[in-house]
C-alpha cells in the first residue's frame, strides 16, 4: 500500500517537473520576439516619423531625412521577385503534386530542400556572375532575380503540400465528368487549395523581404530614387545594413527605425496569412 | 422527366464526342451498352480482375456484388477508364461501349468519361462551389457558356436527382452545406448534368442513413428509364431491390451473372449461394 502511495507522489512530482520544463521552454521561445520588439521600439520609434516615409536620405552631417526610396525599392524588388518566384514556384509545386513520377519527385524535392538551405549570399554571388557581370552593372532586375530564385523552392514546396491536402475524391469527381486533366487541376484542385497557395506565396515574400545578403552585389543600394529598373536600387535591409555599420549617431537611429518598419511590414504579412487561413483552422475541409 | 431528343441537344462537347466516337446507327436489336470480353487487370504484379466476360444491356440496372477486394470497384472503373488514374495498371481483353472499343488508340479517356458518368461512394461536392455551380461545373469546364442552357440544365438535373424542391431557394449556398444524403443526390445531379449515356455508381448509398438510402434507391430506379446503370454494392438487399441483373464477383472472377430474381432465388453456383446466404463475405 505504502509503496503505491510513494509511487503516486513521485509520479506527481515528475509530472510537475515536466510541465515546468515545458513552460520555461515556451517562455524561451517567446522571449526573443518580445526582446526584439522591445529593443526596436525603444531605439527606433523616435525616428519613425512622416519624414522617414517621405524623404530621401540626407548627406552625412545633415540631421533628418528618411528612407522613402528604400521602402519603395523594397516593394519594387519584391514585385520583381514575385514575378519570377510565383509562376515558377507554383507550377513546380503543381508538377510535384499532380504530374511527377515518384522518382523524379523525390529528386526534385531533394533539390528544392537543398536550395532552401543554400545560404542567401550564394544567390547574390550567382546572380552577380550571371547578370551583373554580363550586363556590366548592378540593377533592380538583378536584385529581384536573386530574391525570386530564393522564393522558387519555398513556394514550390508549400504549393505541393497544400495541393496534396486536396482529397483525391475531388480530382476523380471532375475527371469522371469528362473534364480534362489540366482543367481539373486549375479549376478544381488549385481553386480548392487557393488560400493555401496564396499563404505560401505571402510567407515566401515575408521571408525574402528581410534578406540583405542576396542584394549586396545585385541591387547594390542607391541613395536616391531609382528611375530605371536596370539601375541600382535601394532596399530597406540594405539601407539598414549600411547605416548600422556607419560611424554616425543619427544614421544608427535611422537604422533602428528602418528595422522597426521592416519588422512591422513582415508582421503584417503574417497577420494577413492568419486572416487568410482562419477558415481552414475553424473548418478543416 | 424532361427529355430532349439527342439530336437537338445543343452541346458543343457532345458533338465533339460524337465525331470522335460515332455511335452506331440503330439496329433492330439494341446493342448492349457494354460488351466485355476476357478482361483482366493487374495493379503492378497483382491481378485484380481475371478473364471477365459479360454483356451489360442498355437501359437496365446491373448490380455488382461480392466480398471486399473481389475486384468489383476495379471492374466498374475500367468501364470508363477511371482505373487508369492509379499508376502501374495493366489491362488485357476488350471493353466495347456501344460497339466501340473503349481502349482503342483513338479513344480519348476524357470523352469516354463524359459519356459514361460516375458517382462515388463518398459524396464529394466541390467545396469552393455553390449548389448551382456544383451541378453545372462539368458543362462549364466542357465549354458551355450559354446562360439559359446552363440554367435549364441546372433545373432539369436537380429535378431528375429529386433534389430541386429541397434546394431551389438555396442554389447559391455552398454544396457542402447540404446533408449527407442531399450531397450524394447533388453529386448524382452533377453527373447527369453533362448528359452521359451511362451512370456507374460505386456504392452510392453505403455512407448514407436508411432514409437517404431509400431516396437514392428510388432515384436510381427512376434514372434507369433514361440511363444504363451499373451499381456496385456491398448490400445484397439493395442489389435485390434496385437491380434487373446481378453479377457476382469473387477474387477477381465473375462467378455468376443473371436476372436478379434468379440469382437471389435460385443461384446456379455454390459460391453465389454461400455468399448471398451469408456464409462468407
Amino acid at each position: 500500500m505504502q509503496a503505491t502511495a510513494a509511487n503516486h507522489a513521485w509520479r506527481k512530482i515528475k509530472s510537475a517537473l515536466v510541465s515546468a520544463l515545458a513552460f520555461v521552454s515556451a517562455i524561451l521561445v517567446i522571449a526573443p520576439l518580445g526582446l526584439v520588439f522591445f529593443y526596436l521600439v525603444k531605439s527606433g520609434a523616435s525616428s519613425v516619423n512622416w519624414d522617414f516615409f517621405t524623404q530621401l536620405p540626407k548627406p552625412v552631417g545633415v540631421v533628418g531625412g528618411g528612407m522613402a526610396n528604400a521602402i519603395a525599392g523594397s516593394f519594387e524588388l519584391l514585385g520583381l521577385a514575385a514575378m519570377i518566384g510565383v509562376p515558377i514556384g507554383v507550377l513546380g509545386g503543381v508538377y510535384l503534386a499532380e504530374y511527377g513520377s515518384t522518382r523524379t519527385n523525390s529528386l526534385l524535392r531533394f533539390i528544392a530542400d537543398v536550395l532552401n538551405g543554400v545560404p542567401s549570399i550564394t544567390w547574390g554571388v550567382v546572380v552577380y556572375g550571371l547578370v551583373v557581370l554580363r550586363f556590366k552593372g548592378f540593377s533592380a532586375y538583378a536584385g529581384g532575380l536573386a530574391l525570386g530564385f530564393m522564393m522558387v523552392p519555398l513556394i514550390m514546396r508549400t504549393t505541393e503540400e497544400v495541393l496534396l491536402l486536396v482529397p483525391n475524391g475531388y480530382r476523380e469527381a471532375a475527371l469522371a465528368l469528362g473534364v480534362s486533366r489540366w482543367k481539373t487541376i486549375v479549376h478544381i484542385v488549385m481553386k480548392t487549395a487557393s488560400k493555401g497557395i496564396v499563404t505560401g506565396i505571402l510567407l515566401a515574400l515575408a521571408r525574402v523581404a528581410g534578406e540583405t545578403a542576396p542584394l549586396l552585389f545585385t541591387a547594390f543600394g542607391n541613395r536616391f530614387w531609382n528611375h530605371s529598373l536596370s539601375e541600382p536600387i535601394a532596399a530597406l535591409p540594405l539601407q539598414i545594413f549600411s547605416y548600422a555599420i556607419s560611424p554616425y549617431e543619427d544614421w544608427h537611429r535611422q537604422a533602428w527605425a528602418g528595422a522597426l518598419v521592416l519588422v512591422i511590414m513582415i508582421f503584417f504579412i503574417n497577420v494577413l496569412v492568419r486572416f487568410l487561413t482562419r477558415d481552414r483552422m475553424a473548418n478543416p475541409t | 422527366m424532361i427529355e430532349t431528343p439527342a439530336a437537338l441537344r445543343p452541346s458543343v462537347a457532345h458533338e465533339r464526342a460524337k465525331s470522335i466516337m460515332p455511335s452506331s446507327e440503330s439496329n433492330t436489336t439494341p446493342l448492349p451498352t457494354f460488351e466485355v470480353s476476357n478482361l483482366s487487370i493487374w495493379y503492378g504484379e497483382k491481378p485484380a480482375i481475371q478473364d471477365v466476360t459479360i454483356n451489360i444491356p442498355s437501359k437496365t440496372i446491373t448490380a455488382i456484388i461480392g466480398p471486399s477486394g473481389c475486384g468489383k470497384s476495379t471492374f466498374l472503373r475500367c468501364l470508363n477508364r477511371m482505373h487508369e488514374l492509379i499508376p502501374r495498371t495493366r489491362i488485357e481483353g476488350k471493353v466495347l461501349f456501344q460497339g466501340q472499343d473503349l481502349y482503342s488508340p483513338g479513344s480519348d479517356p476524357t470523352v469516354v468519361r463524359r459519356r459514361i458518368g460516375m458517382v462515388f461512394q463518398k459524396s464529394n461536392p466541390f467545396p469552393t462551389m455553390s449548389i448551382a455551380e456544383n451541378v453545372v461545373i462539368g458543362l462549364k469546364l466542357n465549354g458551355v457558356r450559354n446562360r439559359t442552357l446552363l440554367d435549364e440544365r441546372l433545373e432539369n438535373s436537380l429535378r431528375m436527382a429529386a433534389l430541386w424542391d429541397e434546394v431551389k431557394d438555396d442554389l447559391r449556398k455552398p454544396g457542402m452545406s447540404l446533408s449527407g444524403g442531399q450531397q450524394q443526390r447533388l453529386c448524382i445531379a452533377r453527373a447527369i448534368a453533362v448528359e452521359p449515356e451511362v451512370l456507374l455508381m460505386d456504392e452510392p448509398a453505403s455512407a448514407l442513413d436508411p432514409i437517404a438510402t431509400m431516396k437514392v434507391e428510388e432515384l436510381i430506379h427512376e434514372l434507369s428509364a433514361k440511363y444504363t446503370i451499373v451499381i456496385v454494392t456491398h448490400n445484397m438487399q439493395q442489389a435485390s431491390r434496385v437491380s434487373d441483373r446481378t453479377a457476382f464477383f469473387y477474387v477477381g472472377k465473375l462467378i455468376e451473372f443473371g436476372e436478379t430474381t434468379e440469382i437471389f432465388a435460385a443461384p446456379k453456383e455454390k459460391k453465389t449461394e454461400d455468399y448471398i446466404t451469408g456464409r462468407f463475405g
